[in-house]
């Protein structure tokens, strides 16, 4: 068939063309590296195989982290509105309610004993630097007492439910203090001249990011920011699995709002197509017979 | 003035007025096309129905659009993506198609030279493709940077700055170009405006002017066989459908078209749905920010190979610049195909593989214009950078060999 042959050049001039310019170009581009680790098992400072005691954990999270932080979920508020806060301490400082539910344990035990080497922030916080990290590192607690304060966060966490609503939660829990999401109706709420102050150029946007980014991009990042943008003033924040999941769902449902419409169009459109096709080509034959 | 009879129906009512039977005839039923021919054959009528789909999709996107530097984009990807009901669908067919089009643009076109479909008689069908060739990519240009992202804002930039480096007049042109300093909200209003007004208009008069151009010298057929389209047409009048060698434009020719047509959809629509990324850039996700200078900007896939002539030469020879040597060699790969009838000096009507010499210049001008398509992408560091001053070389090269191979060409099949 020599129509199927001219067909078959110029699929192959086509396909390679495609291969440079899309799978090539991006590899080229964009180079693979390490894969996501979410037992983030470079942090070794608090040995968090032993097990916590709540209650121990409720009374040390009381005389330590109240004075900044609020648990609304365990019926601490803040201590002063959002904007006060921030201006005290260049960011407000997160709520704890959902930090046992989205924080890797790991992360969070090592996080409260350093928390500038857990989100690997140490160029912007060297030691002996001008500038100092919010929170002080707990590392005069004791291994024991750190993984009670873990074990503590953990009963107090609240579940969510696995919808729009609870990646929204989880979203405004893990990264709303910085960024805003406009096409979600969300503000940071850390006020933007603030953060912009604090962090040295405003956190972007995130409405468009599912897009712009990728999901197999925001998967490496999130993670750790600095593989992929090395020098970036963004911290590692230490999402489990499950709560970076969320976050990137969150990101899909509200910067590629239609994608089920799209596929589920899609699919009734190629189906449409394909009869159109058929029925031309049932057409074509009977017409040509007539000259051939 | 003629002499009307009352109407015998409403039909003949216009038929009177308006030669609908006549114009029916002309226009379609006999409207000779030659039968021996392929799918490649069914392009134009292809590229029709995607500037028509291009055109709909685009009044739509009018409808909610916003040309204003600080509007434009939340307009695109919020108003338009996702409240306006189907209006992602839109945007997608539009994105996607703009992209397909110059898929089946570069197919017609290197169908024609493949099959000598540009000389004897041919010419200014050849040169009317060739104009709105241009006029679809002044038309993908402008209609990049409406979106307002990061790709749209800095590929803007490094276009219009390249005729910053014609002589004496450049620096002005550029601002004249811009209607600023810098790529800025009146960049974006005159762009918008050439977008959807003086160039559709254009593209519309180039396409009458394209059709009218084939109704003389006819299309051509596979074998580049010149007959007499009078003789054969009565033939097939005459009852002798197998015997012609012509088969009208409707419903013959058109039943071919609509079957590739059908096919060729079910592939778009893949492309729209389920494979966009290529022609809707993830950078261009990102707001445009003239502070931030993405890490690589390239044009759309369509300018590559053309973008990589212009940055194939990167260094002095000679005493010229390698940006005054690339803006040559740019400005020489845009105009020459418009010449080719007058470089191709063989007379022979024949595809490609049927000629000795030329064949070899058409898969080899092929193989340069993919590596020019594939390298324009890649960054221009390394051996990457001569690998697209190599094939920018070819290019210029073949160009400049193509009159004396085809003249030796010429020699040796002795003049048929």
């Amino acid at each position: 068939m020599k129509e199927l042959k001219i067909l078959a050049v110029i699929a192959t001039l086509v396909g390679i063309t495609y291969y440079g310019i899309e799978p090539y170009a991006h590899h080229v581009m964009h180079p693979e590296v390490k894969a996501a680790d979410f037992t983030f098992g470079d942090l070794k400072n608090v040995d968090t195989k032993l097990a916590g005691n709540v209650e121990n954990g409720k009374t040390l999270v009381e005389a330590n982290c109240l004075a900044c932080h609020a648990i609304e979920k365990a019926g601490h508020p803040a201590m002063m509105p959002n904007a006060d806060s921030a201006a005290s301490y260049g960011v407000v400082p997160p709520d704890l309610s959902h930090a046992g539910r989205i924080y890797d344990k790991n992360y969070l035990a090592n996080f409260i004993f350093d928390p500038v080497s857990a989100m690997h922030l140490s160029h912007k916080y060297p030691v002996g630097g001008t500038k100092t990290f919010p929170m002080p590192s707990y590392n005069w607690m004791t291994p024991q007492e750190i993984m009670d304060v873990v074990s503590y966060l953990q009963s107090v966490a609240p579940k969510v439910a696995d919808n729009a609503e609870g990646h929204k939660v989880t979203f405004e829990a893990a990264c709303g203090r910085c960024h805003s999401m406009k096409y979600g109706q969300l503000e940071a709420t850390t006020p933007a001249d603030v953060i912009k102050a604090y962090m040295g150029a405003t956190p972007p946007d995130l409405s468009q990011y599912i897009k712009s980014r990728g999901e197999h991009y925001l998967h490496g990042f999130i993670n750790d920011p600095q593989v992929l943008l090395t020098g970036t003033s963004m911290p590692r924040v230490g999402l489990n699995a499950k709560a970076q999941e969320e976050v990137i769902a969150y990101m899909e449902e509200t910067g590629d709002r239609k994608k089920a419409e799209r596929e589920a169009t899609g699919l009734y459109v190629m189906i449409y197509t394909f009869v159109f096709a058929m029925l031309a080509y049932l057409w074509k034959r009977k017409i040509w017979s007539e000259v051939h | 003035m003629a002499e009307f009879k009352p109407a015998d129906s409403l039909y003949e009512w216009f038929d009177q007025r308006l030669g609908i039977d006549k114009f029916v005839k002309v226009m379609m039923t006999e409207y000779w096309i030659p039968k021996n021919i392929n799918f490649l054959w069914a392009m134009g009528v292809l590229l029709t129905v995607m500037f028509t789909i291009l055109l709909v999709s685009g009044i739509f996107l009018l409808m909610y659009y916003k040309p204003d530097m600080n509007m434009a984009f939340d307009s695109v990807n919020y108003t338009i993506m996702q409240e306006v009901g189907y209006g992602w669908l839109f945007r997608h067919v539009h994105a996607v198609g703009a992209s397909v089009v110059f898929l089946i643009i570069y197919i017609h076109m290197f169908t024609g030279i493949y099959y000598g479909s540009y000389k004897k008689g041919r010419e200014l069908i050849w040169i009317s493709g060739m104009l709105l060739f241009v006029l679809f990519s002044a038309e993908g240009f402008s209609g990049y940077m409406l979106p307002w992202g990061q790709m749209s804002y800095w590929a803007a930039y490094v276009i219009t700055e390249i005729f910053g480096g014609i002589p004496v007049i450049g620096g002005d042109l550029v601002v004249w170009i811009r209607g600023n300093f810098y790529v800025s909200d009146s960049t974006l209003t005159r762009f918008f405006m050439l977008h959807v007004l003086l160039i559709p208009i254009a593209i519309l008069g180039a396409i009458v002017v394209h059709f009218y151009a084939l109704r003389f010298p006819h299309v051509n057929n596979e074998e580049g066989e010149f007959f007499d389209f009078d003789k054969e047409a009565d033939k097939y009048l005459a009852g002798d459908k197998k015997g012609s060698k012509v088969v009208p434009f409707w419903p013959v020719f058109l039943s071919k078209d609509f079957f590739v047509l059908g096919f060729f959809l079910l592939f778009f629509f893949y492309l729209v749905f389920f494979h966009y990324g290529f022609a809707m850039d993830p950078v261009n996700f990102d707001k445009a920010d003239n502070l931030k200078t993405p890490a690589h900007i390239y044009p759309e896939w369509y300018f590559l190979w053309s973008y990589e002539v212009l940055r194939g030469f990167f260094f002095e020879i000679a005493g010229i610049s390698g940006k005054s040597l690339g803006l040559i060699a740019f400005a020489f790969a845009n105009g020459i195909f418009l010449v080719l009838p007058w470089l191709d000096r063989s007379p022979m009507v024949k595809p490609a593989n049927q000629r000795p010499y030329f064949k070899y210049w058409f898969w080899f001008l092929m193989v340069d214009l993919i590596v020019l398509t594939i390298f324009g992408k890649l960054p221009p560091t390394g051996a990457n950078a001569w690998v697209g001053f190599a094939s920018s070389v070819t290019f210029l090269l073949l160009f400049i060999a193509l009159p004396f191979i085809t003249r030796a060409e010429a020699k040796k099949v002795g003049g048929k």
